[in-house]
C-alpha cells in the first residue's frame, strides 16, 4: 500500500519533472550557458590552475598552487548549478506569468507531485552540467599535470555541489510560489544569492586554509537547511494562492487588520485578552518553551566547563572578600536608583527587539543563541567561583536568583514566542500565505510580549535594581 | 430524475472583504450544457475554478460527479476536462507532446494517449499540424488544442470558461462548433461566458450570475418568457389593415399596429394562432406571414444584468 502509494507520487512527479527538463533543454537561453560553464569554463579553468601551479612554483609557494586547484574544482561545479536558481524562480512564476499555470492545477496531480517535480526539473540539468564540468576539469588536470584528487575531497565537492544545488533550488521554489511574477521572484533571489555568495567566502577560506574536514560539517548544515527548505515549500505550496496572487503591492490596511485579529485574538475586554494569553497563547509555545530550557540549561554546562579552560584568577571571583563595601560597590554601580532601573528595562527591551529580529529571519536560531549568552556568562562565572573553591550556590542566589526567578521565566517565554515566529515560515497553516502565517505569528508574539514579556521584564529589572543587591549584601556582606 | 454530474449547495467564495461568488446553488445533470453568463467580475470564473478544485470555497459545497471538490479534490479533477479562458499551451512543444503529458497527468496509458490524440486531432483538423511547435499555432488552433486537452481523457465534467473570448470571428465559430460537437448524454457542461450568443446557441440553460450572485437560471426560452413577458406575434398582411380587425378573435388584444401589420401577445400561440389564421381565411384577407417576433437574449440580460435591478426581486 505504502509502496503502491510511494511509486504514485513518483510517478506523478517524474511526469512534471520530465516535461519541464525537457522544456529546459530546447530553451537555448539555458542550454547555452550549460555548455559554455560546462564545457569552456573547465578548460579556462585548467589553464588557469597550470599557470597559478607554475607562478607559485617559480617563487617557492607550491602551498598555495595546491590549495588552488582544489579550489578551483569547487568553482568549476558551483557556476553550473548557479543557473538552476534562474531555472527555479522561474518555475511557478514564470508559468504563472504564461497563463499556462492554471490548466497544469487543474491535473489530478497532488501538490507534492508539482512541487518535487518542478524542484528535480529545476535540478538534473544544471547539476548535470556541474558533473560534467568537473570531470572535463579533473580529465585536464589529469592530462596536463598528472594531478589526481583525494577520494574523499572529491566525494566532498561532488557533495557540496549537489546539496548547494538543492539549498539554492528548494529556497527558489518556495519564493518562485509565493510571488506574482518572474521580475518579484528575481528581486527576493537575493535572499538566496547573498546568504551562498557568503558561504562560498566561508569555502573557500576553509578550503585555502586546508582543513577539509570542516566541509563535511557545511555539508551537514546545509542538508539541514535543504530539508527545512523542502518542508517549508510543500508547506506553503497552495494552489489557490499561486493562482489567486494577483497584486504585490504592500497591503497595510490588511496587514494591519490581521495583526490586530491575532493580537486580540478576538477577546472583546482586557480581562478576556490577559486570560486568552495564559489559556491559549502559552500551550502554543509548549514545546518551543521546553526547548528553550534545555538549550538554557545546555548554555549553562558550557559555560560553566568552559571556566575550566579560561579560568579567571583567583582573586577575581572570591566571593569572600565581599564584606562591608558592598552596598557602596553597588551604590557606585548605580542600583538603588530608578535610572539604572529604567536602563535596565532598556537594555533587556533591546536585546529582547534584537533577538526578534535576528530570529525572525533564522527560524528563531540567532534568537536562541544571542539569548544563550548572559546564561552561559552566569555558568562561567559559577565555573570559575567553584574553581576558587568558592560557593557557587550561594554565589548564583545571592547575585542571580533574586531576579532570575522572574528574569529566566521571562526569557523563556521571550525566546519561546521568538522561535514560533521564526518558525512560522515552516508550519503555515494550510490554506494560509506565508505572510498571512507570519502576521498572525507576529501577532501571537506582540501578545505575549506585552501581556506577559514586559511586566515581567519591568517586575525583574526592579528587583535587580533594588531587592538582588540587599540580598546579596545580606549573604555576601559579612 | 437523473443523477446530476454537478452539484453546488450555497457555493460561496470571499476574497478578503469581496464577496466574489455568493450562495451559488446549482445543478447540471448528464447531457446538459449549462451556461454561466455575467459581465466580467461577475464571479463565472471564482466558480468554476471552485468546481474545478483549484479554490476553496468559504462556504457551502460543490459535487462533481458526486465528488466533495474539498474533501476529494484528485477525483474531482480526474472527472474533469478544463478549458482554462487562456489556453496556457507550452509553446515549445508539439501537439503529441503537449496531450501525452496532460493525458499522463491523467493516468493514461500511452496506447490510449496515442489513440485519442490521433482520434481528437482528426477531428478538430490539427492532425496537418503536427510537427509544428504550438508557439507557431493560430489563436483558433491553439484553442481547439486546449479543447482537445480537456477532451483527452474522456471527462463526465466539461467546464469551458469563456472559450471564444478575444478570437475573431472565424476562430469563434470554430471553437462553438467544436464545443457543439462535444455534447453527449453521459456528459455535463458549463460554459462560462459574456458572449450572449455564445449562450444562447450552446446552452441548454443559462444562470445569470452577477456579483457573484445567480440572479435569474432557465431555458433560455423560460428566461425570455419570464423576463420579457409572453411571445409577441406579428401578423402580416398583403394588404392594408383597415377593417380586418372586426375577423380576428375577440381575446386578441393589438399591441401596436402599422400600414398592413400588428403585433399581439399571446399566452398560448397553439390555440390562438389557428384561430387567426382561420379568421383571416374565412375573411378573404391574404396573409403573407404569422410569426414570432424574435426576442433577444440580451433583452433579457440587459433587464436583468442592466441598471434596471428591480426584476431581481421577482426572480
Amino acid at each position: 500500500m505504502v509502496v503502491d502509494r510511494t511509486l504514485e507520487t513518483l510517478n506523478g512527479t517524474l511526469i512534471i519533472a520530465r516535461r519541464e527538463i525537457q522544456d529546459h533543454l530546447r530553451d537555448w537561453r539555458i542550454l547555452m550557458p550549460i555548455m559554455i560553464l560546462t564545457l569552456f569554463f573547465p578548460m579556462l579553468m585548467n589553464f588557469t590552475a597550470q599557470q597559478a601551479m607554475d607562478f607559485v612554483t617559480r617563487y617557492g609557494a607550491p602551498i598555495i598552487g595546491e590549495r588552488l586547484v582544489p579550489f578551483l574544482l569547487m568553482i568549476v561545479g558551483f557556476f553550473p548549478i548557479s543557473i538552476s536558481l534562474v531555472i527555479a524562480l522561474e518555475s511557478f512564476a514564470g508559468e504563472r506569468e504564461r497563463l499556462s499555470l492554471e490548466p497544469l492545477l487543474a491535473t489530478p496531480l497532488t501538490d507534492g507531485q508539482l512541487y518535487l517535480g518542478k524542484m528535480i526539473a529545476s535540478l538534473v540539468p544544471p547539476l548535470g552540467a556541474a558533473y560534467l564540468g568537473i570531470f572535463v576539469y579533473l580529465l585536464g588536470l589529469v592530462l596536463k599535470t598528472g594531478w589526481r584528487p583525494e577520494p574523499q575531497l572529491l566525494i566532498q565537492i561532488l557533495a557540496l555541489t549537489t546539496v548547494q544545488a538543492i539549498v539554492m533550488v528548494s529556497g527558489a521554489v518556495v519564493i518562485s510560489s509565493q510571488t506574482t511574477s518572474v521580475r518579484a521572484a528575481n528581486l527576493l533571489a537575493s535572499f538566496i544569492i547573498v546568504p551562498v555568495a557568503e558561504l562560498i567566502i566561508l569555502e573557500s577560506m576553509v578550503m585555502f586554509w586546508g582543513r577539509y574536514q570542516v566541509l563535511w560539517w557545511i555539508v551537514l548544515v546545509l542538508v539541514l537547511i535543504a530539508l527545512v527548505f523542502g518542508r517549508m515549500g510543500l508547506r506553503l505550496f497552495n494552489r489557490e494562492q499561486l493562482l489567486g496572487n494577483e497584486f504585490d503591492t504592500i497591503d497595510l490596511r490588511w496587514v494591519l487588520r490581521k495583526f490586530w485579529v491575532a493580537f486580540t485574538g478576538g477577546a472583546t475586554t482586557l480581562i478576556e485578552w490577559y486570560r486568552d494569553i495564559f489559556t491559549r497563547s502559552l500551550p502554543l509555545i509548549k514545546v518551543a518553551a521546553l526547548l528553550t530550557i534545555g538549550l538554557f540549561y545546555v548554555a549553562y554546562s558550557v559555560g560553566y566547563q568552559s571556566a575550566e579552560t579560561f579560568t579567571l584568577p583567583p582573586e577575581y571571583v572570591d566571593i569572600g572578600q565581599y564584606n562591608q563595601g558592598l552596598e557602596s560597590q553597588f551604590r557606585y554601580f548605580g542600583f538603588f536608583t530608578g535610572q539604572t532601573w529604567r536602563w535596565i528595562v532598556l537594555n533587556n527591551v533591546r536585546a529582547l527587539l534584537l533577538a526578534t529580529l535576528l530570529g525572525a529571519f533564522t527560524l528563531g536560531v540567532l534568537a536562541e543563541i544571542l539569548l544563550m549568552v548572559p546564561i552561559g556568562i552566569i555558568g562561567y562565572f559559577a565555573g570559575n567561583v567553584a574553581l576558587a573553591g568558592g560557593d557557587k550556590l550561594k554565589f548564583l542566589t545571592a547575585l542571580v536568583l533574586p531576579h532570575a526567578v522572574l528574569e529566566i521565566p521571562m526569557a523563556v517565554i521571550a525566546c519561546a514566542t521568538i522561535l514560533r515566529l521564526g518558525m512560522a515560515v515552516l508550519s503555515v497553516p494550510k490554506g494560509e500565505s506565508l505572510s498571512e502565517g507570519w502576521i498572525k505569528a507576529l501577532g501571537e508574539w506582540a501578545r505575549v510580549g506585552l501581556g506577559l514579556v514586559l511586566p515581567l521584564l519591568l517586575a525583574a529589572a526592579a528587583v535587580e535594581v533594588f531587592i538582588t543587591p540587599r540580598v546579596a549584601m545580606s549573604l555576601l556582606g559579612g | 430524475m437523473t443523477s446530476a454530474l454537478i452539484e453546488t449547495y450555497d457555493l460561496t467564495k470571499q476574497f478578503g472583504d469581496l464577496v466574489a461568488v455568493d450562495n451559488v446553488s446549482l445543478r447540471v445533470e448528464a447531457g446538459e450544457v449549462l451556461a454561466l453568463l455575467g459581465p466580467n467580475g461577475a464571479g463565472k470564473t471564482t466558480t468554476i475554478r471552485m468546481l474545478a478544485s483549484i479554490l476553496r470555497p468559504t462556504r457551502g459545497r460543490a459535487l462533481i460527479k458526486g465528488f466533495d471538490t474539498v474533501e476529494e479534490p484528485i477525483e474531482v479533477r480526474r472527472s474533469i476536462g478544463f478549458l482554462t479562458e487562456h489556453h496556457g499551451l507550452y509553446t515549445r512543444m508539439r501537439s503529441h507532446e503537449y496531450l501525452a503529458f496532460f493525458g499522463s497527468t491523467h493516468g493514461l496509458p500511452p496506447s490510449v494517449i496515442e489513440q485519442r490524440t490521433n482520434e481528437l486531432l482528426d477531428l478538430y483538423g490539427l492532425s496537418d499540424a503536427k510537427r509544428l511547435r504550438l508557439g507557431q499555432f493560430s489563436k483558433g488552433m491553439r484553442q481547439k488544442l486546449a479543447l482537445v486537452r480537456a477532451l483527452l481523457h474522456d471527462p463526465a465534467v466539461l467546464l469551458l470558461d469563456e472559450p471564444t473570448s478575444a478570437m475573431d470571428p472565424a476562430s469563434a465559430h470554430l471553437v462553438r462548433e467544436s464545443i457543439r460537437n462535444i455534447r453527449s448524454s453521459k456528459r455535463a457542461i458549463v460554459v462560462c461566458t459574456h458572449n450572449l450568443y455564445e449562450a444562447e446557441e450552446l446552452a441548454d440553460s443559462i444562470a445569470i450570475i452577477r456579483r457573484g450572485q445567480i440572479i435569474a437560471h432557465d431555458t433560455p426560452k423560460m428566461l425570455k418568457r419570464r423576463l420579457l413577458g409572453e411571445p409577441i406575434m406579428e401578423l402580416r398582411l398583403v394588404d392594408r389593415l383597415d377593417g380586418v380587425m372586426k375577423y380576428l378573435p375577440s381575446e386578441l388584444e393589438p399591441m401596436e399596429m402599422g400600414e398592413n401589420w400588428l403585433r399581439y401577445r399571446v399566452s398560448h400561440p397553439d390555440r390562438v394562432n389557428p384561430k387567426v389564421l382561420y379568421a383571416m381565411a374565412q375573411a378573404g384577407v391574404q396573409v403573407i406571414t404569422l410569426s414570432e417576433v424574435e426576442r433577444s437574449l440580451e433583452d433579457v440580460y440587459l433587464q436583468v444584468v442592466g441598471e434596471n435591478t428591480s426584476l431581481e426581486g421577482e426572480l
